[in-house]
């Protein structure tokens, strides 16, 4: 193909994203865009992974039976995320071993927030309300991002992650309106993870190194500084409704802007648990390379009984 | 209690779900893929929605106050009545596949005929648990056959494990004495008779899984009398942690 080709390709690709179409697997598309969607959306789907983690380690300590059904929905949920986001993903021509192996060998990031200890029930609240709801406000644009099986995984990923915010909210609420340790618990939770869960959102957008082109796919709609806004602006009425402090002596009503104005947020940290240095990255890891290494020879079995199958199949058609 | 012998074969059977769902609920996000760990994430949650539906007919029952959260997690450990079969640990995944073949092929047939007893509310119960259970031993028994005729390390991990459990399996077929008085009301099971089909059923799946039947004449014994092995104080541990350190709450 000649290169004024090619630039004709690529201008009818970006007119067709201008005109809001989406862009199915076997349609051309710039290796460029293949590649930003290939990272973004295995980054996703290894942070629902990664994630099934620390909410995983409360099933067997959750306090009520009514909870522990919830908390095992609630991560199988987020085990249905990963499947069909890595699915989503092998639509681009790379398998889902590939993808793993990025995840072990550290070249591919997940959601930093998991590399955070979940240390008492009241985090299962907390990791709903906050962590989730962070998620749902990254997450709702790209319900309407130009890669096509993205979107639609996206959709059904946004409902599900809407009733688990709820979720998490509602064990808030029941620890809030609880004994004075239980409203302890939930503040000691919400302290704990406030200030990860708006880094969340990405860094500040003078730092931010892929939004231009995002924007440009669609695979973005708002800034980070814009959706951490939203974010803080729509969860501090929720702290009050629960009763609980946000643990921001700056924060504060801002008239004029008619939003929060918050305090200065540690990127320092942020920049050493994106590194590995977080208190739990070693573990995370830990947890998903021994599990995949431990399951290996369950795998083989699975294909060498298929491949038996098959060929006595075979045999018997003969 | 009006009811002793009622609540005590209601615990009998809702007991084994609660100490299986509690034991694959350990191994959530560390399965061997994405799929088995979806799968017995799935089973543990429908075990434990089938312990809530026997605990709240059985707190109806107790009429003492005591919830099902009190029923299921404020016990000592002599009254957990399961058998010792499903409180046995994930050593790998061969094992947690025997575990649960070896219990769903019970458990699909003990249903099966609890669907019929005489007391509506325990049938109804098997009814709506009866298609999950299915579902159960499909999944379990499809990967016996895998692991059992698929590659050489996966068979001889796969016979260890049915070897080791078999020990537990004669367990399931005893009757206590609350079984034996609900069989005479027409409420039980007679579990006796189910014996002979399930020794049938699942020596056949292992002969398709070329698995020998492992030839033991001495069985373990104790678990529907409250006297466990070591592993059920640990299961306990963590199944009972909220409710002792923060005894009288709501969650």
């Amino acid at each position: 193909m000649s290169e004024d080709q090619i630039k004709n390709l690529e201008a009818q690709f970006e007119a067709r994203i201008e005109r809001d179409e989406k862009i199915e697997p076997k349609d051309w598309m710039p290796e460029k865009y293949r590649k930003t969607h290939i990272r973004q959306i295995s980054q996703h789907a290894h942070s629902e992974i990664v994630g099934m983690l620390p909410e995983g380690n409360w099933i067997t300590r959750a306090p009520s039976l009514r909870r522990k059904v919830a908390l095992l929905a609630k991560v199988q949920d987020e085990a249905g995320h990963g499947l069909y986001l890595y699915s989503a993903c092998e639509t681009l021509g790379v398998s889902r071993d590939e993808l793993y192996e990025q995840l072990h060998t550290g070249k591919a990031k997940y959601s930093s927030i998991f590399n955070y200890p979940a240390l008492t029930w009241a985090d299962m609240g907390a990791i709903g309300w906050l962590v989730d709801g962070a998620a749902i406000i990254n997450q709702v644009p790209l319900c309407n991002t130009s890669f096509g099986p993205y979107a639609r995984a996206m959709i059904r990923v946004c409902k599900e992650e809407s009733f688990h915010q709820r979720q998490g909210f509602e064990i808030m609420l029941k620890l809030a309106n609880g004994t004075p340790e239980q409203k302890e618990m939930a503040q000691d939770a919400l302290n704990r993870w406030w200030w990860p869960s708006l880094m969340m959102l990405g860094p500040t957008d003078d730092k931010s190194v892929h939004t231009a082109q995002s924007m440009k796919w669609k695979l973005k709609r708002k800034t980070n500084d814009e959706l951490r806004q939203q974010f803080i602006d729509q969860t501090v009425p929720q702290a009050d409704v629960l009763g609980l402090t946000i643990p921001d002596p700056d924060l504060k009503w801002n008239k004029d802007r008619k939003s929060y104005d918050f305090g200065a947020i540690d990127w320092e940290e942020f920049l050493q648990v994106v590194k590995g240095h977080g208190p739990m990255n070693k573990e995370r890891m830990k947890a998903r390379v021994g599990a995949w290494e431990r399951g290996k020879w369950v795998r083989d079995a699975a294909m060498a009984y298929a491949e038996k199958k098959q060929a006595r199949k075979e045999k018997q058609a003969v | 209690m009006k009811n002793e012998n009622l609540y005590n074969y209601i615990l009998g059977i809702a007991d084994n779900s609660l100490i299986l769902g509690q034991r694959l609920g350990e191994l959530t996000g560390h399965g061997p893929n994405l799929e088995t760990d979806i799968a017995c994430t799935n089973i543990s949650l429908d075990l434990f929605g089938q312990v809530r539906s026997y605990f709240q007919y059985a707190s109806k029952i107790a009429g003492d106050g005591r919830s099902e959260d009190d029923i299921a997690m404020l016990r000592k450990e002599r009254d957990y009545k399961n058998v010792l079969l499903v409180e046995q640990p994930n050593t790998n995944f061969a094992y947690t596949i025997a575990r649960q073949f070896l219990f769903d092929a019970y458990h699909l047939v003990f249903l099966r005929e609890l669907q019929k007893s005489s007391d509506l509310t325990l049938a109804a119960i098997a009814n709506k648990c009866i298609k999950e259970v299915s579902y159960h031993e499909r999944f379990s028994s499809d990967w016996v056959r895998r692991l059992g005729d698929g590659t050489e390390e996966s068979k001889s991990k796969m016979q260890e494990a049915i070897a080791d459990l078999w020990v537990y399996t004669d367990e399931l077929f005893h009757q206590t004495e609350a079984d034996k008085a609900m069989v005479a009301e027409g409420i039980g099971i007679d579990v006796i008779k189910l014996k002979e089909e399930y020794y049938n059923y699942v020596a056949g799946v292992l002969e398709e899984s070329t698995l020998e039947v492992p030839d033991i004449k001495y069985f373990q014994k104790g678990g529907k009398q409250g006297i466990h092995t070591e592993h059920l104080g640990y299961i306990l541990v963590e199944l009972q942690y909220m409710q002792r350190a923060y005894p009288n709450m709501e969650w």
